[in-house]
């Protein structure tokens, strides 16, 4: 078998005072996201940051699979006590979602990065 | 409803989640130059890893075959995601939303349907499942039944 790319390079996960920002680009293999949900989950835990943002403007299609991990990284930080920000998803992607008939509910968005900190600055629920 | 395929077919195999991603890097190259907007090729990529996911999980693993079809009027693309798994027992039962033995979010079939113009699945069990989507450039579905 030929493997495109052995070793695929984590995701990184910044700390950006109280808030944790995670930058998804391009192909995101399943293994990837289950592993980033891990990460993000053991930083927030250890951390005590109040907020995550996930910037995923850089992802091309959310299918079924990202759409859950994204949703339960979501509802894991909530019991951790840092509340999630999904941002910049693209308009393609949006369309897609719906349509699959993944409307992701629980999770709350931004337009972009900015806005998402913005929100999560301005405390409340 | 067979269209005979204008060009031949792309096999891939499925066999892991780094297949996953190379099926739809593929019908991306491919919808993109067939003249697909950016909205049908994201619908079309995310149909094609809802499908080539069942393909790994529920078939233990398979190949997919993509074919560009031109009927004189559009052009098409044609995607098989083939394996020689268990097969649906009850496939009316699968095509629900919300229904999974794989512990999903059980959209993957149902979803994909959704996302494209043409879906029929063939299955028998203990033979296996071939699912086949197509999608046509610039054509908007008739209906677009189960949409919230």
């Amino acid at each position: 078998m030929n493997q495109p790319t052995p070793g695929q390079p984590a995701v990184p996960v910044l700390a950006l005072g109280d808030v944790l920002l995670v930058s998804l680009q391009g192909e995101l293999h399943d293994g990837m996201a289950e592993q980033l949900q891990h990460d993000i989950t053991s930083r927030v835990a250890t951390s005590g940051v109040t907020g995550v943002v996930i910037d995923i403007s850089g992802v091309e299609i959310v299918d079924s699979f990202l759409g859950r991990v994204l949703a339960e990284i979501a509802s894991t930080a909530r019991l951790l006590a840092a509340r999630t920000v999904l941002a910049g998803m693209r308009p393609a992607v949006a369309i897609t979602l719906v349509e699959l008939g993944l409307t992701l509910p629980g999770l709350v968005t931004a337009l972009d990065v900015d806005r998402a900190m913005e929100l999560l600055s301005r405390g409340g629920s | 409803m067979q269209q005979s395929g204008q060009a031949s077919a792309t096999s891939l195999p499925i066999g892991s989640d780094a297949d996953l991603a190379w099926v739809r890097q593929q019908v991306r190259q491919c919808a993109a130059q067939l003249g697909f907007g950016l909205v049908q090729q994201t619908k079309l990529v995310t149909a094609a890893s809802e499908l080539a996911r069942n393909t790994l999980v529920h078939g233990g693993g398979g190949r997919a075959e993509i074919t560009p079809l031109d009927n004189g009027r559009t052009r098409g693309l044609r995607m098989c995601f083939i394996d020689s798994g268990p097969g649906i027992r009850d496939l009316e039962l699968a095509m629900t939303d919300g229904y999974t033995t794989g512990g999903g979010l059980g959209l993957g079939l149902s979803g994909a349907k959704r996302l494209v113009h043409e879906f029929s699945v063939d299955t028998e069990p203990g033979r296996g499942t071939t699912v086949t989507a197509v999608a046509w450039v610039a054509q908007v579905p008739a209906s677009r039944p189960g949409v919230r």
